[in-house]
């Protein structure tokens, strides 16, 4: 029975890998909102899947993806604050996938597990895409690190020491596009910002670098799937809330783990 | 007192964002080893006209001409990093421009700071954050040094002895600096030339003789015009403002 969590476990791992540094920029730079957001749009892309016959990932990649490009050309214009923008976007593109889902009768889709992931939905087509975007976003995310790194710190700044900082930031959201395609069917679209802000947030306690908050997410992030997985196996609970409360779970031990640490130094 | 070519050029200089025009027809020359202060009120076009010099914001009109393979050293207005962001002093210096240890520790003598070396950047005091940054500017060997609001959130000691170390690093380096400012007092101490700006350049010139011309005074009000004026009587007595060299733009 243990082969059907294989294609679950790998997925997440590699899911989890890439939200470790994805996330720590999406914490640095105040943009979990904005993940959510784009997670949202992923319900229409599953529609746009279903109704165009696409697979479920492409579908989701391209709304996502143009979501981002969306809201990157939206963010210019000054009239309204980018938390409206982003308010209107998440729960419209949320809405309008609900609707158009109700309404195709001939379609039949776990909206459940779509919203809260399910583990059992993972086939090796997906490991499959998972693999592929990581041989694409590990190089990418190790070429543009530094760069958007000196954006988070200042933008002017890294402008004005010859840093492409519009190009930088737009990868940066088609990487983020990409994962929340292929983290959809793992953790759900309401739970995938938390795979990238939690296991980041935890890894802040005892980082003192970037890189190793960063690297401390991603393998905070692996163990939190591999103990929501099996226990979402074990109890049949939602994969995606297993895997989530982990990981605030771990959050809450690293916590406490740090306060007492400092208080011992002190 | 034009000397050689300048390091920096603007003639005409116009820049619009988002459509509306934040500076227009500035003229402005910094040459080698001069301190230029940019002065004006909030919303006058400060920051944004130094943001053009240094590549951020686009050329909307006229022409900005910098001299050939210059290297700017630049200190934004005072930023503040998320506390979320573990990064050390060293990697704030090194963000852009990879540098070796004993380099940055160099750079951050020059600021009198070098133990911080370490130092959660969060964990600095105003003052110490913009000496950082200013030993961050100074990394690269700069030609010029743009300096925005350098002061900003240092305590009065503090200002003096950040205007004194400015002034320290021309003189030691012979780097031209460009610098913004409030506080129209401490800077003319430290100033050759300088240029006040208000979406156009009113007025420019040493500061012993702009506190005497009637821009600078309808732009500042008497009070701060006289004050100014007494400051500089300490140093000079009975030079003209034609003697001096300044001049008056519309």
């Amino acid at each position: 029975m243990i082969e059907m969590l294989w294609p679950a476990l790998l997925a997440g791992t590699g899911i989890a890998l890439l939200a470790g540094p994805l996330g720590s920029f999406m914490v640095w730079r105040r943009m979990a909102y904005f993940g959510d957001t784009m997670a949202h749009s992923g319900l229409l892309g599953v529609t746009l899947a279903v109704v165009l016959n696409l697979n479920l990932t492409v579908g989701i990649a391209l709304v996502t993806t143009a979501l981002a490009l969306l809201l990157f050309g939206l963010q210019r214009q000054r009239r309204l604050p980018s938390d409206t923008l982003l308010g209107i976007l998440s729960h419209g593109s949320l809405a309008i996938g609900m609707l158009v889902l109700a309404f195709s009768e001939s379609v039949r889709i776990d909206l459940s597990g779509l919203l809260f992931g399910d583990l059992l939905a993972v086939n090796q087509g997906d490991v499959l895409w998972v693999a592929a975007i990581l041989v694409v976003a590990i190089p990418v995310m190790a070429l543009i690190w530094r760069p958007l790194l000196a954006i988070t710190v200042h933008e002017d700044l890294a402008r004005a020491e010859g840093i492409a900082t519009e190009r930088i930031r737009i990868v940066y959201l088609i990487l983020i596009a990409l994962v929340i395609a292929v983290a959809m069917k793992i953790v759900g679209i309401l739970l995938i910002t938390a795979l990238m802000i939690i296991p980041a947030a935890a890894a802040r306690w005892l980082s003192k670098t970037p890189e190793q908050m960063a690297l401390g997410a991603s393998t905070l992030g692996v163990i939190c799937v591999w103990a929501g997985l099996g226990g979402s196996w074990l109890t049949n609970a939602p994969s995606g809330p297993a895997i989530v409360v982990t990981a605030v779970i771990a959050f809450a031990v690293l916590l406490v783990v740090s306060q007492v640490r400092q208080r011992l130094a002190n | 007192m034009p000397r050689t070519q300048p390091l920096i050029e603007a003639r005409q200089l116009g820049v619009r964002l988002g459509g509306e025009t934040i500076i227009r027809n500035v003229n402005l020359s910094v040459f080698d080893g001069q301190i230029v202060t940019l002065i004006g009120p909030n919303g006058a076009g400060k920051s944004t006209l130094i943001k053009t010099l240094l590549g951020v914001h686009r050329v909307s009109e006229g022409q900005l001409t910098l001299a050939p393979s210059l290297t700017i050293g630049y200190m934004p207005q005072r930023i503040s990093i998320d506390d979320s962001l573990p990064l050390s002093v060293y990697r704030l210096m090194t963000l852009t421009h990879r540098a070796a240890r004993t380099a940055v520790i160099d750079a951050l003598r020059l600021t009198d700071v070098p133990h911080l070396i370490d130092r959660p950047v969060q964990q600095l005091s105003g003052g110490e954050f913009q000496r950082v940054m200013l030993a961050r500017a100074l990394l690269k060997q700069p030609d010029v040094l743009v300096l925005d609001e350098p002061v900003q959130g240092v305590d009065f000691n503090g200002e003096v002895e950040l205007y004194r170390l400015i002034q320290r690093i021309r003189d030691e380096r012979g780097c031209a600096i460009l610098m913004v400012s409030h506080d129209l007092h401490l800077v003319m101490a430290a100033t050759d030339e300088v240029v006040c700006l208000n979406g156009h350049v009113c007025c420019t010139g040493a500061p012993e003789t702009i506190t005497r011309q009637p821009e600078f005074t309808q732009l500042f009000g008497h009070k701060h015009a006289d004050a100014l004026a007494f400051y500089s009587h300490h140093h000079d007595h009975n030079h003209s403002l034609a003697e001096q060299g300044g001049h008056v733009h519309d």
